[in-house]
């Protein structure tokens, strides 16, 4: 399996679902070498084995942007980093190691399961060493991540080679699949879509919402305040200008509601001065980048939890927050909206409707307890172990397609 | 004919500046000032004790030994209660030194509001509290009177003259800013338009800003500045009355380091003018008493002593100033109702303009930004710590004196 992080060591949700996909299939008895480009120890993983492309710090990694292609030159004195001076520096050190260790190891390989275009040269350089079939899964595209427009052309122009390539390809919602078809051009037959999941064991660690990390917003909520709240990465992909419109178009017609953007991300400052510009800076809490008890208590302390991406291929953030007692308003453009049901959605442009469901949401207790109390039955259905066995199930599949004499 | 006269008179402030103040710590951790971090750039204790020894100590000794050998070395004052609530604090002996200047009968403390703040545009009784805070502490420290009148950032306008004027100044001070003079010079008094007896004193702003902002310029054609250069610049105004030099006191030894030669300048500059027994030095009042007023000037709108527009941009130009200082003044009933002596105290150090000044964006506009100086990586950073802090004054209202909501 090749990836690019693994919890603690991720930047945000891609390493989450692997660590989740990666843990469920080792418990449908697959095994599994996980590659990742940086060295660091990740204790909390005994269940695979984990293979460091680099000596890069997952921290140096990060400043080389896990999602980003736009960090492709990246600032640093290269020699810091042993030459590896941008994320096209790491990717082929990264292949140069998959080459390596194929060739040193000879193992044999049931499939090739590479994660998002940061692998898929990697991916293509294995199956042609191994002849093992490749499956590409795509969390996110170059189209969703530079908010809906073209992107960086090499970014695509990879994405696209591994797609052609691939035995199998999987998205990660419908929404993605349609992307991977209409924007990519490949045949629809080619790709299934394998839905991410939740594990909520994964939340058992003692954690109890004690009231006191956003002490400011609870007085607010004691008032008779409504928080809504985005976790997020702020760029432009998440759409977060329009939550700001909507929320400033909100107030207008009932003013007992605040904003916590709990994230960090290039578009900081600018959603900074608009909320000043829009006469709303007092409503909105900034709180920069959450890890831990203030990351999950920015769920907790949240009434309403909104996904407002314009292209988010999944969105495993709305299921973090329903399994936090919040209730759900996510774009029609969020592939975790194609299932769930007691949620709200919205196009992401229609500030005018979001802004209608956030006044009737903080309005209608009835409502807000409703919608917070079913979509804790819909939620914790979607299991990494179901997941698990659709995948044993592909790979079965594409293994026997692949022994067809050519 | 009375002697020509150099008119010195310096600014001393520092802010409280806002330490990183996060939504983690509003509503819990009440203390927005005091930042324990040894290399913050908002630990205003270290920062105090740097600027003191670079400026308000070794300035204070030269302008002691000036006033020692020239008995017609005058200079004005106006010392900020910010900065005398720091130096009582963290060095006294910076106190004492300006006791010891005053003591000579030959400095003059200029009257401002204590908080360096913006008040007068946005609450006469909280700016006329302010004046008064000022004038009792210069009292109470130093034994002496305050006559003459400044606003924070020299902001000015005839209706401040005209306040003043009511109030019983005998002067104000203001930029003396071209596109008003016209054909006027600065270096004459003047008398505010609609006033009675108040008299107006204007900064050269051309010969102040060469010690205050291009001393030490080595873009500067003219630099570097030699005493012979600057006197022979003023002898080209023989014929009128005064010269106004009014700046920052930090432009000795903090704007303009020690090594760039400004105190020895300083120093042979003021003997040197007065080896001329034609020319002395005076206290504002000094400047006024001796001087006939040659006509009114009138500036409607509003003239600050920055940046080439002269304006209040720097701290009231964008939206983010505007909402910070609308919510902080929207509190202010509330606060002075609740008696709460400490939390009135924490939502005027609050007021000081620096806090508005830190989230200025215009540099992103004009590319100046070496113009502006602030302790924070950006403005938008300023922005949030002091937003976070104005929800906690609120807070404290509504918990302890359950008074305000916690909706701006």
């Amino acid at each position: 399996m090749l990836g690019w992080e693994l919890p603690p060591h991720n930047s945000g949700g891609l390493g989450v679902a692997c660590y989740h996909l990666a843990k469920a299939l080792a418990l449908q008895g697959t095994t599994i070498d996980f590659v990742v480009p940086y060295s660091a120890k990740h204790e909390n993983i005994d269940f695979m084995n984990i293979y460091n492309a680099t000596k890069l710090s997952p921290l140096e990694r990060y400043g080389l942007g896990a999602y980003d292609s736009k960090f492709l030159i990246d600032k640093k004195d290269a020699t810091e980093l042993g030459g590896l001076k941008n994320i096209r520096d790491v990717q082929r050190h990264y292949t140069r190691y998959i080459e390596r260790h194929i060739e040193t190891k000879n193992p044999t390989y049931d499939a090739i399961h590479a994660h998002d275009w940061l692998t898929m040269e990697a991916g293509m350089r294995a199956k042609e060493l191994t002849d093992a079939p490749l499956i590409v899964h795509v969390h996110s595209t170059e189209f969703d991540r530079s908010g809906g427009g073209h992107g960086n052309p090499l970014a695509r122009e990879i994405e696209y080679q591994g797609m052609i390539m691939a035995d199998r390809i999987l998205a990660v919602s419908e929404v993605t699949k349609r992307i991977i078809v209409e924007q990519y051009g490949i045949p629809a037959d080619k790709v299934e879509v394998v839905y991410n999941a939740i594990d909520t064991t994964s939340f058992d660690d003692g954690y109890e919402y004690d009231r006191h990390t956003y002490r400011y917003l609870e007085s607010l909520k004691e008032e008779g305040y409504t928080v809504i709240s985005a976790v997020t990465r702020l760029t432009i992909q998440k759409g977060l200008s329009n939550l700001l419109y909507a929320v400033a178009k909100a107030s207008s017609k009932y003013d007992r509601i605040a904003l916590l953007l709990a994230g960090d991300g290039e578009q900081r400052d600018e959603l900074i001065s608009m909320a000043a510009d829009l006469g709303i800076a007092d409503k909105v809490f900034f709180t920069g980048f959450v890890r831990g008890k203030q990351w999950r208590d920015a769920y907790s302390v949240s009434d309403i939890f909104v996904l407002s991406s314009i292209s988010e291929p999944f969105g495993l953030t709305a299921l973090e927050a329903a399994h936090h007692d919040t209730a759900l308003i996510l774009t029609k453009q969020s592939g975790v909206a194609e299932v769930l049901h007691s949620i709200f959605t919205y196009d992401f442009w229609d500030v005018d409707r979001l802004a209608d469901q956030i006044v009737g949401i903080a309005t209608s207790h009835a409502l807000q307890s409703s919608l917070k109390k079913n979509i804790m039955h819909e939620y914790a259905r979607l299991s990494w172990d179901d997941v698990a066995i659709q995948l044993v199930g592909m790979y079965s599949t594409v293994q026997k397609r692949s022994v067809v004499p050519v | 004919m009375s002697k020509r006269g150099i008119t010195l008179y310096l600014h001393v402030h520092q802010p409280h500046r806002v330490r990183d103040y996060s939504v983690f710590d509003t509503a819990v951790d009440h203390n927005y000032f005091n930042d324990s971090d040894p290399l913050s750039g908002t630990n205003n204790e270290r920062i105090f004790h740097k600027v003191a020894d670079k400026s308000y100590r070794p300035m204070n000794a030269l302008l002691q030994k000036l006033l020692d050998a020239h008995p017609e070395f005058k200079v004005s004052l106006s010392i900020t209660g910010t900065f005398i609530e720091q130096a009582e604090a963290w060095a006294p002996d910076v106190i004492e030194s300006f006791r010891n200047l005053i003591n000579t009968g030959r400095v003059e403390i200029v009257s401002e509001t204590y908080y360096h703040s913006l008040a007068f545009f946005y609450s006469q009784t909280e700016f006329e509290a302010q004046v008064e805070a000022h004038k009792n502490k210069i009292r109470e420290l130093f034994g002496v009177e305050t006559s003459v009148f400044r606003n924070t950032e020299l902001a000015y306008n005839d209706a401040l003259a005209q306040w003043a004027d009511q109030y019983g100044f005998k002067g104000i001070l203001a930029e003396g800013w071209d596109p008003i003079l016209d054909w006027r010079t600065p270096n004459f008094v003047y008398q505010p338009e609609g006033t009675e007896n108040i008299s107006l004193l204007l900064k050269n702003y051309k010969l102040s800003d060469d010690l205050a902002f291009r001393f030490s310029n080595r873009d500067w054609s003219e630099w570097p500045l030699t005493t012979d250069k600057y006197l022979e610049w003023m002898g080209s105004s023989y014929d009128q009355p005064l010269i106004n030099l009014f700046m920052d006191y930090e432009t000795f030894g903090e704007h303009q380091w020690a090594d760039t030669g400004i105190f020895d300048f300083f120093e042979e500059f003021v003997s040197r003018w007065l080896s001329d027994e034609n020319h002395t030095f005076y206290t504002v009042s000094d400047a006024i008493d001796k001087n006939k007023k040659v006509g009114t000037i009138s500036m409607p709108a509003t003239v600050t002593w920055a940046d080439a527009e002269r304006d209040l941009t720097a701290w009231m130009g964008n939206s983010m100033q505007q909402e910070a200082l609308k919510h902080l003044y929207a509190l202010e009933k509330d606060i002075l109702r609740s008696a709460d002596l400490e939390l009135i105290a924490d939502w005027r150090k609050l007021q000081t303009s620096d806090h508005a000044y830190y989230m200025c964006t215009k540099w992103f506009t004009d590319g100046d930004v070496h113009a502006y100086f602030s302790p924070y990586s950006s403005p938008y950073d300023a922005f949030l710590y002091y937003m976070n802090a104005i929800r906690d004054v609120r807070w404290r209202l509504h918990a302890h004196h359950n008074t305000g909501g916690l909706s701006g």
